[in-house]
């Protein structure tokens, strides 16, 4: 009787299965959760405990020692420090926001019209998705070359407005708009750009946020190395990864970059993940 | 509109004229659908110059001699020969990226779908926690490098220490260095990072299965939570399933900052170099720009041609 009770609220379901579905994911989340929070707890291990032997993986007197030395190393870098993380910002800011209006714009135009070479169009984006970027990396640097941009902010901002990745999810989302919410607002007279801009924009909400969390995720740990020289215009995880390459000696201090590193796009992740989820709800791939 | 035009001029004037309505119909149908390229050029112009034309560009300097100073010098198919023939290092990292990519690419796909399955299974608010924590390591930057420690070959690394505790072994194994372990290795920590964008999607396509199908299925005669999955998850998913398999094929072939991190570049007797590595090394640091772009088409057909063959596979599921 009593079983019978727990299928009735969850059909299909045994309890044998329930325990082993509990202790597969905590045996794997263990795994996948263990590296990480022994970063964390590298970050604030005093140097004495870093280099204990035997390794212990948990902190005993946790300190931010490496942080104010990442600081005070950060103080006497040969550019200014601040200079590498405003780098940073201003590429990842105005490369997601152009990517998100200039790969909106597209995504509405290919669901939302229907002109000669959409699908055309939207079947080679898809194509790009199936490569990864590092096979046109050569070609890349010959383009900036004759466009005259390396060694400037615009070689990393203006490539990151043309992932594929955002536009494919954008114009999967779009499809849920009501075509009949559109229609209304051209029947008042609103143009095609004030269409996008008020009414179908705010729909797509959920996935903008996805764009952007991409984006940033891309931008963020971006170093540039390929196409920037100048020291004054290379990126923040280009000089903590400097930080990183000092090895032993710098072993504390470089904890604290693995730390910093991570937990940005973590912390981001989690504030955004609803609507992650919903965006890629429409995410499938359709013949 | 345009079509009965062109239907009514064809049969009265000749081929040339035919061509001609032609591309007035496209003039036609630019001028017709001129917002909606409008719309489309600022993003269509940044893939083509970033995208289209680099993959052209490539194909096409694979035939060429190029070292960037001198302009490039047609050479036919010199540079597959000798890739195929003549570069035992690129064989090796060919064998070492299938094996790679071969059992990282299932893997990686399968536990995705898995976990996210299981996942699916708990409370919302657990389930959130969880997805965090599966999908963490793929995001968090170059975290693996946290692995490096793990893997140390003095004793102080854990699996070192840990197996000398247990005394599995005597002496410390140089993970990193020796041929044999290398490769192992890294398929760990790259399976540790594969569950990305294909897990949220799946995760998200799970909880998008309208509870009323689950309960038409029980009076269909369907009894476990396998059957189930058979039956109705899996084909209500199978858009979510080709997109994360597009995501896992893509990235289990261009694996490479984790070997360099880990193994470094040239890794000990090349045992852990692969294509994207060899790209590199020709591309960046030997200048060789048409052999490394024959490498790059090699690689761009590959990941292409797997990504189509396994697209077809998986339509059939549930069919």
């Amino acid at each position: 009787m009593k079983k019978r009770k727990y299928n009735y609220k969850r059909p299909n379901r045994s309890l044998g299965g329930d325990i082993f579905n509990i202790v597969i994911l905590v045996l794997f989340g263990s795994f996948m959760v263990l590296p990480m929070i022994y970063a964390i707890s590298n970050a604030f291990k005093p140097l004495d405990e870093i280099f204990m032997f035997p390794p212990r993986f948990f902190v005993r007197n946790p300190t931010t020692d490496n942080f104010r030395d990442l600081f005070l190393l950060m103080a006497q870098s040969w550019v200014p420090f601040s200079r590498y993380i405003f780098n940073t910002l201003f590429i990842t800011a105005v490369g997601t926001a152009g990517h998100v209006i200039i790969a909106s714009m597209a995504a509405f135009a290919l669901e939302k019209h229907k002109f000669p070479g959409s699908k055309l169009f939207f079947n080679i984006v898809v194509t790009s998705l199936m490569f990864s970027p590092v096979v046109t990396q050569i070609p890349n640097y010959l383009v900036m070359a004759k466009l005259n941009w390396l060694d400037t902010y615009l070689s990393m901002i203006v490539p990151a407005f043309g992932y594929s990745l955002g536009l494919f999810l954008m114009k999967q989302f779009m499809v849920t708009i009501p075509d009949s919410l559109l229609e209304s607002a051209r029947m008042d007279g609103a143009g095609e750009f004030r269409t996008f801009w008020t009414i179908a924009m705010p729909c797509v909400k959920p996935a903008w946020l996805t764009l952007i969390i991409f984006s940033f995720q891309t931008l963020w740990g971006a170093t540039g190395s390929a196409f920037i020289y100048s020291e004054e215009l290379k990126t923040l995880p280009y000089a903590l990864n400097q930080i990183l390459l000092g090895g032993y000696a710098r072993a504390g201090v470089g904890a604290a970059v693995i730390f910093l590193m991570m937990i940005v796009p973590i912390v981001m992740f989690m504030v955004t993940q609803s609507s992650i989820i919903q965006t890629m709800a429409t995410s499938g791939l359709k013949d | 509109m345009s079509a009965v035009i062109e239907k009514q001029v064809r049969p009265v004037h000749g081929a040339g004229t035919a061509f001609k309505s032609k591309l007035a119909n496209l003039k036609h149908q630019i001028i017709k659908n001129r917002v909606s390229y409008l719309f489309l050029a600022p993003y269509a112009i940044i893939f083509l110059v970033f995208t289209v034309i680099p993959v052209v560009v490539s194909i096409g300097l694979s035939f060429t001699y190029f070292n960037v100073l001198e302009k490039p010098k047609f050479i036919a198919w010199q540079n597959y020969v000798k890739l195929f023939f003549g570069d035992d290092v690129f064989l090796k990292s060919v064998k070492n990226t299938f094996l790679l990519a071969a059992i990282t690419g299932p893997i990686g796909y399968f536990a995705s779908l898995m976990f996210a399955w299981f996942i699916n299974e708990l409370p919302p608010k657990i389930r959130a926690f969880m997805v965090l924590i599966f999908y963490a390591p793929s995001i968090s930057g170059n975290v693996y490098m946290i692995w490096t420690v793990m893997f140390s070959g003095d004793a102080y690394g854990y699996v070192n220490s840990t197996l000398m505790k247990l005394g599995i072994i005597t002496e410390p194994v140089l993970w990193l260095k020796d041929p044999r372990y290398m490769l192992p290795v890294i398929m760990i920590v790259v399976l540790w990072m594969s569950l990305g964008t294909g897990f949220l999607s799946f995760v998200a396509g799970l909880q998008g299965i309208e509870r009323a199908q689950y309960e038409a299925g029980i009076v269909d005669g369907i009894k476990n939570r396998w059957q189930e999955l058979w039956y109705i998850t899996l084909p209500n998913m199978k858009p979510m399933l080709m997109f994360g398999a597009v995501m896992s094929i893509t990235q289990s072939f261009a694996v490479s900052d984790v070997t360099i991190a880990l193994a470094g570049l040239p890794s000990v007797d090349y045992a852990a170099h692969t294509v994207v590595n060899h790209l590199i090394d020709y591309g960046t640091l030997r200048f060789e720009m048409g052999y490394a772009s024959a490498i790059a088409t090699v690689l761009f057909l590959t990941m292409v041609i797997c990504n189509k063959v396994v697209q077809k596979l998986l339509r059939k599921v549930g069919q």
